[in-house]
């Protein structure tokens, strides 16, 4: 290479570099900023970095997995609630309104809604998260409960 | 060490080279896309969570890696350009741009219709989908710069450097659902390890993805040729290419309508 073309290079990577370093800081001082939810972990114990809780009255998104047997319908209305885990502790969420189609015990949720009690959130509005693993109903069922277990895992591993 | 590249600096000659390669790129994206498409949304096995919804997957997952991969490549071209100055590298990125913008604009598309009924919404600002949407937006600078000056140089080298700006969106869309906390699944097929999917539903997944692949490799070819012409509409093999094609044009429109009047000035002009 000329020195001209070397110099170039030089310029462009630099730039390059400056550039991914000012991203990756940046990234990294708001990584507690752009997880799109609470774990219902992290709204008991605080958040693992900086310990920080949402207080009572804040609009959080809380995500976890829907404990099976806790989900509890009022007969004459759309009113729901059900409790939500990760790891640890469990929240309990209340929630007036149609439920996503994938909705069910055991699957993971994302929901948006006013922290009410410590463990105690009344929802606006609950998406169903779905995870990576594709497969057909045959083989779903042939793996059956041990697969279901070892979802449940990875999903509360992460 | 890339001395074989040489000769296709040369317009005349990678504008030759790609015509060429241009309609078997063609005929291949249409062997694959057709057996792969029909193979998906026809003969794949439902989803036994989400049912036939999931089949937005065949479409969806190649538009988004794709869409990342011709990004990668534009940038590519941008650096040669901007380093060591090949003219051509910047009609290549130039004509990449609108194809790339197009798959981004499949991608969030797809995914919002399949997020209506899975996740409930059609869109949610978690990381991995803001991401996207950015590379939307940087595709579609970089079309606005290279059209927003005279001088082709000029534009070539402001869009190139927003094209090498944007790079640093790739690994983010990518780890998006590692590092953060998101709606969005985690990758099932773009990952290090086996494939989170049943082997009957990953080999039509493959072929889409070649198939998709081919595919945009034909449209810049396609693209990539016209920005040559444009940009090299001065020199003397373009306007003998002009004019032969203006005159074979006239033979076939005299023939089809039997007209005999010539006009001989007509075409050499």
């Amino acid at each position: 290479m000329n020195p001209r073309r070397k110099k170039r290079l030089a310029i462009v990577s630099s730039v390059l570099i400056g550039l991914g370093a000012v991203a990756g800081l940046v990234l990294y001082a708001l990584s507690q900023n752009i997880d799109l939810y609470y774990t219902p972990t992290e709204i008991v114990q605080g958040k693992k970095e900086t310990g920080m809780k949402p207080s009572l009255g804040q609009r959080i998104r809380v995500g976890g997995m829907v404990v099976a047997g806790s989900v509890k319908r009022d007969s004459n209305s759309l009113k729901v609630s059900f409790d939500l885990v990760d790891l640890g502790p469990k929240i309990t969420v209340q929630y007036d309104g149609l439920l996503p189609d994938l909705f069910r015990e055991g699957q993971g949720i994302v929901t948006n809604g006013v922290l009410v009690g410590a463990t105690l959130l009344e929802a606006s509005e609950v998406l169903a998260k779905h995870d990576e693993n594709y497969m057909p109903k045959e083989i779903a069922e042939s793996l059956g409960k041990d697969y279901k277990k070892k979802v449940e895992q990875q999903a509360a591993g992460k | 060490m890339f001395k074989w590249l040489h000769p296709y600096a040369n317009p005349e000659v990678s504008y030759n080279f790609c015509g060429k390669l241009q309609p078997w790129l063609f005929r291949i994206s249409t062997i694959f896309l057709v057996i792969g498409l029909v193979w998906a949304l026809l003969f794949a096995p439902a989803d036994y969570q989400q049912g036939d919804s999931f089949r937005i997957f065949y479409i969806h997952v190649p538009a988004a890696i794709l869409a990342m991969g011709i990004y990668f490549a534009m940038a590519s071209a941008a650096l040669a350009s901007l380093v060591w100055q090949f003219k051509l590298a910047d009609a290549s990125a130039a004509a990449m741009a609108p194809i790339g913008a197009v798959f981004t604009a499949i991608a969030l598309i797809t995914g919002a219709a399949w997020g209506k009924p899975m996740w409930g919404t059609w869109w949610i600002w978690d990381a991995r989908l803001t991401s996207e949407l950015i590379l939307l937006f940087l595709y579609l600078g970089v079309i606005a710069l290279h059209n927003a000056f005279e001088d082709k140089n000029l534009a070539g080298k402001a869009a190139g450097i927003l094209s090498l700006v944007g790079v640093i969106n790739l690994p983010i869309i990518h780890y998006s659902v590692e590092w953060w906390n998101t709606l969005h699944q985690g990758a099932t097929v773009s990952k290090l390890g086996a494939p989170s999917m049943s082997a009957v539903m990953y080999w039509p997944f493959l072929i889409c993805l070649l198939g998709f692949s081919f595919l945009i490799a034909a449209l810049v070819c396609l693209r990539f040729r016209t920005e040559v012409l444009a940009r090299n509409s001065m020199r003397p093999w373009v306007r003998e290419l002009a004019i032969n094609s203006l005159r074979s044009e006239q033979q076939i429109s005299c023939n089809s309508q039997q007209c005999h009047s010539n006009n001989p000035n007509q075409g050499t002009k």
